[in-house]
């Protein structure tokens, strides 16, 4: 499995070449420098973490010695662990992996990755996401090399500036005996709610 | 273990779990509990910015009324959505909890789009929907947003809120004056060496559903790619049943059609893309069936047809061998090609098409995407598989487990009142003890926003509980609490005992592992409770025999052994979801009919019966360790 992933990688590396990695656009040369990076890292180390999601070695700085790196911080399954002798993190349990990116997307060193379910996805496809505070890049690429690219809004607030009950006036202990909860009804454009007639 | 320290947090509104009811739970909790000077505490065993089902994120929003008119279609009402919802779940529902739902949830919608979660709209504003009760969302941030709303409404209670991430609950605490009065619960750090005794006023479990009870279709790496997130263990399940709380419809698990493999959702491609389905020899399975299917009218002959319907078409027709299934998103394009005639036109509706099928995707199963791109599958060109996935415990989807509980004061049946101690709003049948989201049971449909919303009526209704016994002080002795902490280490101190009698961690006859456990658990739930592994059959034989060996199971509780803090909380996940299992078995035993056959039939009693049109409850007395099935009659209200 790990030779596998080295040829890919290298394989990839070549398909970046021919195409030039200092022309076409910038995503292509951001591409294309993530992607030498990877085949690097591999080349250079003899143990590489493969699995659904995976650190890769170089990048990985294990949040600076912190003692909880980003990806343990998010991750909803507990997986992700710091080998403090090595100061990286690494997947501990791949097989309960749901592959949701929430390493991926926190990681400050774009460190991780994920190589899809060796259980019934051939090698050598990528998602690959850029997520900003607004929005997020998706990178796409096909095991046979094809490239495509989306972008989709997330957010329409900045970061943090949520108050939930702002423009809604305080709650009354009065209150606590009728039916509407916070905003209701006026929130949802109606006067009152419905109910049955028994 | 009694150098692990015990820290005791002492509260009023006590939330356990913070998905979408979770967070839905706290802002509310917090907006009353301000005014009354109450303490609010969430407790979470991982971090509230992703977690529960919506952590990667959601392509929709699947339960919107649009009451205010401001929307693409569909304008509803609380009450066809009841109608909906009981006909989707072949005639029985709690009409009463659906209505409910149905009459706030879109406060819930309202709250997402003024935090700042991008809804599409129409060029008039108006939300555009893809289908009776769906809103369609960029929605990759959709847990963050409302994680954040309820961070900021712990923190504006200052001292009085508070939020414990990566604490795993495991029991939950009764009062020791008041036998049948839940006041707490307690659970373990899984990042460092702690013990947590929480009590409170009031305390609302909602955990989540349960995923990995039955054996999920790929069993190497593609063991977590369970539909549902692999970190739901069915806690809220566990914890209410030994809590002497009564569970409904435990034996009405979804089965979702997906994309094979990857799950990959499917809503969006039916109903807003108008994706046409085939089976291999491209014939129309739906509707393929009638003769078959039209044993289960009046609820199969609906518009539209009911979920466990359209399974079990699909179920046919595996049996006829006649995979595998295909979703053609390719002759999406043909139609567009076919309706629009100007070129610009077309490919800009091309574009657009594929630009929203991939997000459909990206926000919400990544799997799926990178599936298409590793083989070569592009969904503008060929078509990708169908296939039914694993058997899920959830009642916010198109499925009904949970737990039985009170209704509004406005809209519950009198006939249902006698099972509840005290009448507050979604309280389950033990007093202090409320859930919502997948914790409730015959309700089904509520989705992320139902779910959020029904986590809010519930606070408020738990609030009010807590108010109106503000006297009240928790009654629970440190030799209960020292006993309880001795069994929820007891996997940490079995390991330390006697791991190093083998040269091996693995393989040891004093204990097993929370793996070793939990594939037992899946082969027994999956060969004889209706598993895929017999398209979803069973009969009484197969459950008794799996009664018969999950007793086993039950008793392997106590020899699960784990090495770390990490594998201690697998070791209560397997142990939670052993009781999940047990409950839908005892409830498919008692049942004796198919009412949901694509969800699971029974090979001896492979009909509808309507004379068996009632709830199947069923509830656990710990004390005389002995199982009790109750049966509810299905009182409708509109």
């Amino acid at each position: 499995m790990r030779c596998l992933s080295l040829n890919l990688n290298l394989n990839l590396n070549l398909q970046f070449n021919e195409r030039g990695c200092t022309q076409g656009p910038k995503e292509d040369q951001h591409v294309f420098a993530v992607q030498v990076i990877q085949a690097l890292s591999i080349l250079k180390t003899k143990e590489v973490l493969v699995m659904p999601s995976f650190v890769m070695t170089e990048k990985c700085d294990g949040c600076k010695g912190q003692d909880k790196t980003a990806c343990m911080y998010i991750c909803p399954n507990d997986l992700m662990a710091l080998d403090k002798e090595r100061m990286k993190a690494y997947n501990q349990e791949p097989m309960y992996c749901w592959e949701c990116y929430c390493c991926v997307k926190i990681c400050p060193q774009q460190a991780m990755d994920v190589r899809g379910y060796s259980d019934f996805m051939p090698l050598g496809a990528a998602s690959t996401p850029l997520r900003g505070t607004e929005d997020i890049m998706w990178t796409i690429t096909y095991r046979d090399g094809r490239i495509k690219r989306f972008k989709y809004p997330t957010r329409t607030t900045p970061e943090g500036s949520i108050k939930a009950e702002e423009g809604f006036p305080a709650a009354k202990a009065a209150d606590l005996n009728n039916e509407f909860i916070l905003g209701e009804p006026s929130i949802m454009g109606v006067t009152e709610l419905s109910t049955i007639k028994k | 273990m009694s150098d692990i320290p015990t820290e005791v947090i002492e509260t009023d509104v006590l939330i356990l779990g913070g998905g979408m009811a979770g967070c839905g739970a706290a802002v509310e909790a917090a907006y009353w509990a301000k005014a009354l000077g109450m303490r609010v505490t969430l407790v979470e065993k991982a971090a509230i910015d992703r977690s529960g089902p919506v952590a990667m994120g959601l392509s929709a929003i699947n339960t919107y009324m649009g009451l205010d008119g401001k929307v693409t279609q569909n304008q509803s009402t609380p009450a066809r959505y009841a109608e909906y919802v009981t006909n989707d779940q072949m005639g029985l529902a709690r009409q009463d909890l659906v209505f409910d739902v149905g009459r706030h949830v879109d406060s819930s919608v309202k709250l997402f789009e003024k935090w700042g979660l991008p809804i599409w709209k129409d060029e008039a504003g108006n939300y555009k929907k893809s289908g009776e009760w769906q809103v369609m969302i960029s929605g990759e941030s959709y847990k963050i947003i409302v994680a954040e709303a309820a961070k900021n409404a712990l923190g504006s209670l200052g001292d009085k809120g508070q939020l414990i991430e990566r604490v795993y609950i495991t029991h939950l605490l009764k009062d020791e004056k008041e036998p049948d009065r839940v006041c707490g619960a307690v659970g373990f750090s899984v990042r460092e060496d702690k013990f947590y005794v929480f009590k409170g006023k009031v305390v609302i479990c909602i955990l989540g559903g349960a995923v990995h009870v039955f054996r999920p279709r790929s069993q190497g790496e593609g063991f977590g790619r369970s539909w549902m997130p692999p970190w739901l263990g069915g806690s809220t399940y566990a914890l209410t049943l030994q809590a002497g709380g009564e569970l409904t419809q435990m034996d009405v698990t979804f089965v979702p059609p997906r994309f094979k493999d990857s799950y990959g959702p499917v809503g969006t491609f039916f109903l807003l893309f108008k994706t046409p389905a085939t089976n291999a020899y491209d014939e129309a399975y739906v509707g393929g069936y009638d003769s078959e299917t039209s044993k289960w009218a009046p609820y199969a002959k609906a518009k539209p047809c009911p979920t466990p319907v359209r399974n079990y078409e699909m179920i046919l027709c595996s049996k006829e061998g006649k995979t595998p299934f295909l979703m053609h998103t390719n002759r999406v394009v043909d139609r567009y090609k076919k309706e629009i005639t100007d070129p610009k036109e077309l490919k800009k509706k091309i574009r657009e098409y594929e630009s929203e099928a991939w997000e459909d995707f990206l926000d919400m199963t990544i799997a799926g995407a990178t599936n298409w791109a590793a083989h070569n599958i592009d969904p503008l060109e060929k078509p990708m598989e169908l296939q039914l996935s694993d058997s899920v415990f959830i009642g916010s989807h198109a499925s009904s487990t949970g737990a039985w509980v009170c209704g509004a004061e406005d809209l519950m049946p009198a006939e249902y009142k006698d099972a509840f101690p005290v009448k507050y709003n979604l309280m389950t049948t033990v007093k202090g003890l409320f859930t919502s989201g997948c914790g409730v049971g015959a309700c089904a449909h509520k989705f992320s926003s139902g779910s959020h919303a029904q986590g809010r009526i519930c606070a408020k209704s738990a609030v009010r509980f807590a108010n109106d016994n503000k006297d009240y002080t928790p009654t629970v002795s440190d030799a209960t609490i020292s006993k309880l902490k001795e069994i929820v280490f007891r996997p940490l101190s079995l390991f330390r005992e006697k791991y190093a009698f083998t040269t091996s961690t693995d393989v040891n006859p004093n204990f097993i592992s929370p793996n070793g456990f939990l594939f037992r658990l899946q082969k027994i739930m999956g060969e004889y409770a209706g598993g895929w592994e017999t398209l979803y059959g069973t009969n009484d034989k197969m459950l008794e025999a799996a009664i018969w060996k999950l007793a086993f199971c039950g008793e392997d509780t106590e020899k699960i052994g784990a090495k770390n803090l990490h594998e201690l909380m697998r070791a209560w996940e397997a142990i939670h979801r052993y009781w999940v299992g047990e409950s839908c078995v005892r409830t498919r035993l008692a049942r004796k009919e198919s009412r949901w056959p694509g969800y699971y039939y029974k090979f001896d009693y492979l009909k509808l019966d309507e004379g068996q049109k009632h709830f199947v409850n069923v509830k656990y007395d710990a004390d005389k360790k002995e199982w009790k099935v109750i049966e509810r009659p299905m009182v409708p209200i509109v």
